[in-house]
């Protein structure tokens, strides 16, 4: 079968590869690149596992072409530490016990990040309408909102300018 | 959140129990550097897929695979007539019946394996499952259990012999007939229903796989795959094949969510044993959605008459119950051996009564095989449904609240051990408080004031509760076996000369998180941080043998070896520093991980200066070291429990249920980390909800799969899911080592009878008494409809 020729930058870092038409950008993600952070779990763009970002947007990886991607940039959970520092999103999840079997995590997380950038104080309701398109099978949720909004207040408090340091 | 205070002896460093530890294993996850199957790729691997049935019962006349072998990177086109030359195309269920690994004249359900492509890639095994032409002569289907009992019915499994010419599997039963239908007969009351639990599906959000790799050199196989009971499997792919169970060895990874889904064997698992036999390279096999929901094994499927009989002041007297269990066209189920229908009685609940029957009959159908988990594989949710449902009715029947006519039944705190009437013995439990004090977190007398307010005005709404009695940890070995393997769990301590602590164990995580919270009941026991201490598991080459994790056994069978482990570790570590002391080990104690003598608490020895003594300095005569394994025989089971409260509003334009609020209070014994048996509830509370308004797997009369994506089998999103509000007692297992029950499945168990109580409260007044689960809007619409309410 032929092949189309994809430049893409992922996580900042510039890849190219020979691919079939047909090659679904996540499998472009796992198979060719090894980035198998990003995870597969129903092939009908129903439960997120897949999410990544391809021009800052949330997407499905699993509903995508890797041709689709050619000239773009994507970020996956790979790209989100900074070296040793997690992600506030990252951290939240642990401390909130945000995750169980972890399947599901990368996508949640992918998804979150993007839902804060659009949105950087979300209610309860607001987060969970912002998460619908990712399912979690074993944590019933609750966790998962606690670490979106705990990502949300460290992300705000970050962004927020420094108050002037108060003696005493 | 109301709390009771979890009791701890260590300091948060330590990290023993009691405390909420962050797990150990995240870190990887919330990077993206879990390693689950599909992650794992291995030097020449070929990849397999499987070409399935398109019909629930057909004769297969012929399968033309030249197509798909002329597809450059097509390598092997497996049929069902290549394994019978080998003897391998049937094999057998963990439940003793025996299963097509592929067909040789017949498929039996839809989505059945049919052949099995390998190829050098993903794309390319695709291609060629798409191009293997199969020609099929479709046979008539029975999917209704009831109608393959009929007399004449079509014989679904004839290979069963001309002794057994009929689609009855078993037939089971427990308790007193003539007692119970004797107590029936003299009650003032009696109440009886039909209540259908239907098939579901687990849906983890990772899907079944495997990578078999023969290594031909040296006769070894090694099978990575998706797995809760890494070892068994291994016992049985010695015994099925024949190579030697040394030779072989099951390695599991890291897994997306269980739930029972991933206990049995498949057929691909098999097919990619067969593989890699074949081709002598690496053969990998990962399910599709569609393939998981359509033919992994399935759970409920129980057809349920129950009457229950009952003074006219509402005390329960006696309890019988017949029920047709759908098993498909084999008995896959993963049900210990003597139990077919699993832990069933356990149905008489959490209610003091003196007699109960219960009878279950196993059919063939032309579905999926299965009878495994949701959550819950040994049928207790079943059970728990069905006299929840039943108590309720009875409290509506004779106008008692329900949470009355529950309180004045209870088995009260006192009466246990407690001896149910189909012969369980419950350990410990005090119902009363937790009822109690779930009605005290939701406000009860408020809520039923509210209640009738809204219905004077024509709103819908119901209240609804269950009080459940779970059943877990199997099992004692005189009852508890699977294929003949007793129930028993384990774990192996050692503990390094620097102090650092290795310990392994024979069951296996999907999330539950044991790589925290086995490591916490070492550092309960011996001391040692948390931080200093690796769980390892889920490789049958190194893990000592264990039956695996499901049925919610973890915790109470391999926590327990683990904790008996640690102290025979405690025992050999009080010589050490006795001889360290120069003392006499009756005079020292133990305590904040370290042993003193008595009235001199300087003179102590650490644990970590013990474990150095262990290799650097033990006394002669002394085996040099410091480990132990243990392998726990439970004396019983554990019974945890609890009381959920439901609250919910039916929208009369579209027969939506809302569940506006969810109180549940579990118990389940001393709890080894409250963050994580918080996550455990609301887990498993959404794995009640599901099936209780959403999720059915169903089949037309055609034994078409309806639900077989995603689109069509409703996982409740963060939006539908309730905001869970959770409580605790503690009331201690006093068998267990470390008093604790198991939680896993508590919720699953405990909250669709609380749904559907609610929903029922909120229509009794029109006369509704049952509505089968899942409770769809369609479902409810029509009924708000025939009684003439809905908008």
């Amino acid at each position: 079968m032929s092949t189309i020729h994809v430049s893409v930058t992922v996580n900042g870092e510039r890849r190219e590869a020979d691919v079939e038409p047909r090659l679904l950008l996540v499998h472009l993600l796992r198979d060719t690149f090894g980035l198998t952070g990003t995870h597969i779990g129903c092939d009908s763009s129903n439960c997120g596992a897949c999410t990544v970002h391809v021009d800052g947007m949330s997407a499905k990886s699993c509903t995508m072409l890797a041709v689709q991607v050619d000239g773009r940039e994507v970020r996956t959970i790979e790209g989100m530490a900074d070296g040793a520092a997690l992600h506030p999103l990252q951290q939240a999840f642990w401390d909130q016990h945000g995750l169980q079997c972890g399947f599901c995590t990368p996508g949640m997380i992918m998804q979150a990040a993007w839902l804060l950038e659009q949105n950087a104080a979300p209610s309860e309701g607001e987060i969970r309408e912002g998460i619908a398109g990712n399912l979690c099978r074993c944590t019933g949720y609750v966790n998962i909102v606690k670490a979106i909004q705990q990502a949300a207040d460290t992300l705000r408090a970050v962004d927020a300018p420094a108050e002037p340091a108060t003696a005493g | 959140m109301t709390d009771v205070q979890v009791r701890t002896t260590t300091t948060l460093e330590v990290g023993g129990m009691g405390h909420s530890v962050k797990r150990k294993e995240d870190p990887r996850f919330i990077r993206g550097k879990g390693e689950y199957i599909d992650d794992l790729n291995l030097p020449g691997q070929l990849w397999m897929d499987i070409v399935r049935s398109p019909y629930a019962h057909a004769k297969i006349l012929g399968i033309d695979a030249s197509e798909a072998l002329k597809i450059p990177g097509v390598l092997a086109v497996v049929t069902g007539a290549d394994l019978e030359k080998a003897g391998l195309h049937w094999m057998p269920t963990l439940a003793g019946d025996k299963q097509m690994v592929l067909p040789t004249h017949t498929v039996m359900y839809q989505a059945q394996e049919v052949a099995a492509v390998v190829a050098t890639d993903r794309y390319i095994a695709a291609d060629g499952v798409a191009a293997v032409l199969v020609d099929y002569e479709p046979l008539p289907v029975i999917v209704d259990p009831k109608k393959a009992l009929e007399p004449g019915a079509q014989v679904l499994r004839p290979d069963r012999g001309p002794e057994k010419a009929n689609n009855h599997i078993w037939h089971w039963e427990s308790g007193d007939r003539a007692a119970a239908e004797a107590a029936l007969a003299k009650a003032d009351v009696r109440v009886a229903e039909d209540i259908y639990i239907p098939r579901i599906h687990v849906a983890s959000i990772e899907t079944c796989g495997c990578i078999a790799d023969w290594d031909a050199v040296n006769g070894h196989l090694t099978l990575h795959m998706t797995s809760q009971a890494p070892h068994a499997i291994r016992t049985v792919l010695a015994l099925v094949s024949g190579l030697p169970e040394h030779k072989i060895r099951v390695k599991t990874h890291d897994i997306g969510g269980g739930f029972g889904g991933k206990v049995p064997v498949y057929p691909g698992y098999v097919l990619a044993v067969v593989a890699s036999l074949t081709t002598g390279k690496p053969v990998k096999w990962i399910e599709d959605r569609s393939e998981n929901l359509q033919a992994d094994s399935f759970a409920r499927d129980y057809h349920i008459h129950a009457e229950l009989g009952a003074t006219k002041e509402g005390r329960i007297t006696s309890l019988k119950v017949k029920t047709i269990a759908d098993h498909g066209y084999t008995d896959a189920a993963a049900d210990p051996s003597k139990f077919p229908a699993g832990l069933f009685n356990v149905i008489t609940g959490s209610y003091d009564f003196p007699d109960a029957f219960v009878e279950v009959d196993g059919v063939y159908t032309n579905k999926p095989p299965g009878g495994v988990a949701y959550r819950c594989s040994f049928r207790v949710t079943e059970a728990v449904h069905a006299i929840e449902r039943m108590v309720d009715i009875l409290a509506h029947e004779i106008g008692k609240d329900p949470a009355q006519l529950r309180m004045e039944n209870f088995i009260q705190p006192e009466q246990f051990p407690y001896k149910t009437p189909t012969g369980w013995e419950y350990d410990s439990g005090n119902y009363p408080v937790a009822l109690r004090k779930a009605m005290d977190m939701i406000g009860y007398e408020d809520l039923r004031r509210e209640q009738a307010e809204k219905r004077a005005r024509g709103e819908l709404m119901g209240i609804g509760i269950s009080s459940f009695t779970e059943i877990v940890g199997a099992g004692p070995s005189h009852t508890f076996d699977i294929l003949g393997i007793k129930m028993f769990d384990s774990c192996e301590i050692r503990v390094h000369p620097t102090g650092k602590v290795m310990a392994r164990i024979g069951v296996q995580t999907q999330g539950q998180g044991h790589e925290t919270t086995f490591a916490q009941i070492i550092a309960e026991e011996l001391g040692f941080p948390v931080a200093d201490i690796a769980i390892e598991y889920g490789d049958t080459d190194t893990a000592p043998y264990g039956l695996g994790t499901y049925a919610s056994r973890s915790t109470p069978v391999a926590g327990a070896a683990t904790a008996i482990a640690a102290r025979k570790i405690r025992d050999k570590a009080r010589l050490l520093a006795a001889h360290l002391l120069e003392a006499n080990p009756d005079d020292l104690e133990w305590g904040s991980g370290a042993f003193s003598v008595k009235g001199s608490p300087d003179k102590k020895k650490t644990i970590q200066e013990i474990a150095f003594a262990a290799y650097t300095n033990h006394p002669q005569g002394m085996e040099a070291g410091l480990e132990a394994v243990d392998y726990y025989d439970p004396p019983n089971l554990t019974f945890p429990f609890g009381s959920y409260i439901c609250v919910v509003d039916i929208d009369r334009g579209t027969g939506q249920v809302k569940v506006r609020r969810f109180v549940a209070v579990d118990d389940c014994g001393n709890i080894i980390n409250p963050m994580i048996v918080d996550g455990q509830i609301h887990g498993g509370l959404t794995m009640g909800f599901a099936p209780a308004l959403y999720e059915e797997i169903a089949y037309d009369e055609l034994g078409n799969n309806l639900n077989g994506t995603f689109m069509d089998y409703l996982l409740p999103t963060a939006v539908e899911t309730p905001a869970w509000e959770t409580g605790k007692t503690i009331t201690p297992s006093p068998h267990h080592p470390i008093g604790a029950k198991g939680v896993g499945e508590s919720a699953t168990v405990g909250a669709p009878p609380a749904i559907a109580n609610a929903v029922v409260d909120a229509l009794w007044h029109l006369g509704v008494r049952n509505i089968d689960i899942p409770m769809t809007p369609q479902k409810v619409w029509r009924i708000l409809n025939e009684k003439g309410v809905a908008l």
